[in-house]
């Protein structure tokens, strides 16, 4: 099997699970291979348990199969609760000096699981230990292939002359060179990514290139041809290793964001933490330094109020949440539709409610996002479905923003933050539209001509002609009441039912002027009789379970929504009607389906749902797709995939 | 052209009540900015909710009234984005030292170079009266049906615990002396609050101004009033910190300020209390990490190029990301 793999590893959490991985997807990314992986992890900082599982290809990836090819262990707590997802003709990767340890005293070893391995194991009379699990991996065809850490660790201390105990966190740069040893990709890619991920630490590099090769040539001298699974380095272009939370962050940059507010969250932080990182950069070629302000504040709404702040002084500003913090930023949404600010929020969704599943994946918070806040105000809300969407949407968002003087409100999830996948981006064709914006000389004009700057001035479109604060020549107020074109407070009933109008009619604006492109997608055949609908990160799972139907002879299409207010409703409308709807959604009640419903009357006929804190996996989508057409399904089923 | 108060006045009808505080500092407001010499154009006015809230819509310069308790992310974010405006920031007794206090805790330790007021009357005067956080323990105002069960917080040793750089407190019916605090506020390089005073003439009929001017408790000699408001530089009192000074100097600053804090009752000080010259502002702290913040900060960046593309070059973190 050649280029064709998926790879999980797994450990303790702060023993270096994230790294292996990503010297892992590196390796393959600089071989020119493609990767798609997700990071699934406790809300813990140390020792419960994590991993990592990353698809291989020659061609493009953007989701993950349930079954794994090869599972690289550090503990004993990941055979427990990944063995049996090792495909038949797959491998595991293990510490022979955990075969004897019991799987009721592993102490973070959640007891649904306990329970399920000691009916299981006793069904096979087998006792509960470790070893155990490796003999039913051999027993169903699983390569299993102790790794000696220790034995490795001590030749690599004789070596370095560092201690033992000292050396012990390179146990993931082991499992993982081991495992590129058994795919037998070269070890220069392993090399080269040891390199990036710890650049500007050479002595880091140094010990675990090192250590690297050790473990390498001994699983070349022990293993290696038994292996079925081989990854061949292959000529590609230069691509990018992302992120979502990487991509979003560039996206903003690039679409001009110059403020942004953060509160500290999982996982919308991370994306905050890389613009800090990268603060200072080249504008309008080499000469000007552009930098943005990121800008830690003690609660989220003062992330969205100052956020807001800016916007008003005219910069483009941002911040980034989870649905706990966009809770306590609700208020600020309706002052800055109120006063028709331009400010970005993005909402990465994970499981809720409260503080719910805080590192685990959902996509909970669309009706949330469309209804937060008391009255009524306009807002723009769109939802990216993979980390290339993530990249141009983020920059677009401003865009909208502007032009439209509200709220936008950017949907993307955790299984989207955390995930990692060899991209293409292109900054160059990023557009920067900054709306009916007066500057000095303009004010200068409307007051030469005899007119008076009203700042939010009765107009047909809707759209004031916005100034920035400390443009010179004129003043503007602004206020959460209710308030007349100067912006004064104002309570007369004409007044309001000409502002509210002026306000709301900005939605009918923006869809009449957003092309389609931007707000839908439709994928296959327009005579599907079968329809999935969908929007967020399920898209990738959803593709590649409808290209194997495909493949079969089933069509099914796939409409993928991404402005989900104002929603495209005629649009969806003729491309639905006279469709089998089946919706596909990372929350419970089908919140999408509903909002089509109601939008368009459109029913559905089937729900697929997921809420158990993982992401959907192509094959679990594919089985449940398949079912609908045949005939087999329930009107609504429950996916229940992932550990 | 020198500007006058007048330059700086909004004609719109101003609805609060007859004698009420607030036109003190209104006042006292316009003629700062006047006296400061700045144009409309160039001030920016943050207010929360309340009738203190309202008071941007009186004065003729960028005026934006905020949520409750938040006039100060708005503000610090302004000011973040555009250093070159003269912010300043309004809040009452409820909407900054209740519902918003954690705003001004952390804006004190950032020391971002916007002026706070507060206008501090002991009551929620829109919503008919209630008990505010600065009303004292056991204090009976006419409208609350029982003597206030919590006590009050400081403003002024809070804000000195929270780090804030300029530290006053100002009489709404001394309005020179408020304008010259005012003055001197904006003037500091820095985050600096000013407690003000002030009766509220329909709800709170205990800190009256009577009560403030001493007309309960006559001289003897003369049969004036006493008042109970005194001035610190009537004393002789510096507040400054200076670079020069020991630890052990600051040191016997920070108990004096802390000492004149807590003097309430017969004896109520105003003017500045505390004025740290030596810490660095937020914006000088952003310019030594972002080289270029004070030159071309966020909001005056040019972010598109000619033909209408993003003018953001990002090659450098994409070649640090490639494969």
């Amino acid at each position: 099997m050649l280029n064709n793999f998926t790879y999980m590893v797994g450990g303790q959490q702060g023993s270096g699970v994230d790294t292996s991985a990503n010297i892992f997807a590196k390796a393959c990314g600089l071989a020119g291979l493609e990767i798609y992986g997700k990071r699934e992890y406790h809300s813990n900082i140390k020792g419960m348990h994590s991993y990592f599982q990353l698809k291989v290809n020659s061609q493009p990836v953007r989701s993950l199969t349930s079954k794994v090819d090869l599972l690289a262990s550090f503990d004993e707590e990941t055979l427990a609760v990944h063995y049996d997802e090792v495909s038949t003709g797959g491998g595991v990767i293990y510490d022979p000096k955990t075969l004897d340890k019991k799987i009721t005293s592993i102490p973070t070893l959640d007891k649904i699981v306990v329970n399920r391995l000691i009916k299981r194991l006793e069904a096979q009379g087998l006792n509960l230990t470790i070893e155990s699990l490796i003999e039913e991996c051999r027993r169903r065809g699983v390569h299993t292939y102790p790794l000696p850490y220790d034995e490795i660790l001590t030749e690599i201390s004789k070596k370095s002359e560092k201690k033992f105990s000292e050396l012990a966190r390179m146990i993931n740069v082991l499992a993982v060179a081991s495992s590129l040893a058994l795919v037998e990709l070269e070890i220069t890619y392993i090399e080269r990514a040891i390199k990036n991920v710890f650049r500007g630490k050479a002595k880091a590099v140094e010990e675990n290139i090192e250590g690297a090769k050790i473990a390498y040539e001994y699983v070349k001298n022990h293993y290696s041809a038994s292996f079925p699974y081989k990854l061949k380095s292959q000529p590609n272009g230069k691509r990018l290793l992302l992120t979502g939370n990487e991509a979003i962050a560039l996206g903003k940059l690039v679409g001009g964001c110059r403020f942004q507010s953060y509160y500290p969250i999982t996982p919308a932080a991370d994306e905050s933490i890389f613009l800090e990182a990268r603060a200072i950069f080249r504008l309008n070629g080499k000469d000007e330094v552009g930098s943005i302000v990121v800008f830690q504040t003690e609660d989220e709404l003062a992330a969205l109020t100052s956020a807001t702040g800016a916007g008003l002084a005219g910069a483009r500003a941002a911040t980034s949440t989870s649905g706990p913090g966009f809770s306590v930023m609700v208020e600020g949404l309706g002052w800055a539709g109120m006063n028709e600010v331009p400010v970005v929020v993005t909402l990465y969704q994970r499981g809720g409610p409260s503080t719910g599943l805080p590192t685990r994946h959902e996509q909970g918070d669309l009706r949330y996002a469309l209804h937060a806040g008391h009255g009524e105000f306009p807002r723009i809300v769109i939802a990216s479905g993979d980390i290339e969407e993530a990249f141009y949407d983020a920059a677009q968002a401003f865009n909208y923003a502007e032009k439209y003087q509200t709220v936008v409100i950017h949907l993307v999830d955790k299984a989207l933050a955390n995930s990692n996948q060899t991209v293409k981006l292109d900054p160059s064709i990023v557009r920067i539209e900054r709306g009916n914006l007066l500057s000095e000389e303009d004010i200068v004009k409307v007051k030469s001509a005899g007119g008076e700057y009203k700042r939010f001035a009765y107009t047909p479109s809707g759209i004031s002609p916005r100034v920035k604060l400390g443009t010179k020549g004129c003043v503007f107020w602004n206020s959460g009441d209710e308030h007349d074109e100067l912006g004064h407070i104002n309570e007369n009933p004409e007044n309001r039912v000409m502002m509210m109008d002026k306000r709301m009619s900005k939605l009918e604006l923006a869809d009449s002027e957003i092309p389609l492109g931007e707000k839908i997608k439709y994928f296959g055949s327009e005579d599907a009789k079968f329809k999935v609908v969908s929007w967020g990160s399920t898209k990738g799972a959803i593709l590649d379970a409808i290209h194997h139907l495909s493949e079969e002879g089933i069509e099914i299409g796939f409409l993928q929504i991404k402005m989900l207010c104002p929603l495209p409703s005629n649009d969806i409308s003729k491309i639905l009607e006279d469709s089998k709807v089946i919706d596909v959604e990372m929350n419970y009640s089908g919140q999408l389906g509903g909002l089509i419903t109601e939008k368009t009357g459109i029913k559905v006929s089937n729900y697929i749902v997921k809420y158990n804190g993982r992401p959907m996996f192509q094959d679990e989508v594919y089985q449940s797709l398949k079912d609908v057409v045949e005939g087999t399904a329930p009107k609504r089923r429950v996916l229940t995939l992932g550990a | 052209m020198a500007l006058k108060l007048a330059d700086f006045k909004e004609q719109i009808h101003n609805d609060w009540c007859p004698g009420c505080g607030d036109f003190g500092i209104l006042s006292a407001l316009q003629s700062a900015l006047a006296e400061l010499n700045l144009e409309p154009h160039q001030v920016a006015i943050f207010s929360g909710i309340g009738c203190s809230g309202k008071l941007p819509h009186f004065v003729k310069a960028y005026g934006i009234h905020t949520l409750h308790g938040r006039p100060l992310p708005y503000a610090l974010g302004a000011k973040l984005a555009n250093p070159n405006l003269e912010v300043i920031a309004v809040s009452g007794d409820g909407d900054g030292l209740g519902i918003g206090v954690s705003h001004f805790v952390h804006a004190g330790r950032r020391n971002v170079d916007v002026t706070y007021i507060v206008h501090d009357n002991g009551v929620y005067g829109l919503t008919k009266g209630q008990a505010s956080p600065t009303l004292k323990l056991g204090v009976k105002t006419k409208a609350i049906p029982e003597p206030n069960i919590n006590d009050a917080v400081n403003p002024i040793f809070l804000a000195l615990a929270a780090g804030v750089t300029f530290i006053a407190r100002g009489y709404a019916y001394d309005i020179k002396h408020l304008k010259d605090l005012l003055v001197k506020a904006i003037r500091h390089k820095g985050f600096a609050f000013i407690d003000v005073l002030q009766p509220c003439p329909t709800y709170n009929d205990v800190n009256t101004k009577a009560f403030y001017s001493g007309e309960d408790r006559l001289d003897p000699l003369t049969k004036k009033p006493r008042p109970r408001v005194y001035r610190l530089e009537d004393l002789g009192y510096d507040p400054v910190v200076r670079a020069d000074m020991t630890k052990e100097q600051v040191m016997a600053k920070i108990y004096k300020v802390i000492e004149l804090s807590l003097e309430w009752g017969d004896h109520i000080p105003i003017g500045v209390f505390y004025q740290n010259e030596t810490m660095p502002t937020y914006e000088q702290r952003l310019e030594q990490r972002l080289r270029a913040y004070l030159s071309n900060p966020p909001a005056n960046q040019r972010l598109n190029t000619p033909e209408g593309f993003s003018a953001t070059d990002i090659s450098e973190i994409l070649q640090e990301l490639s494969v």
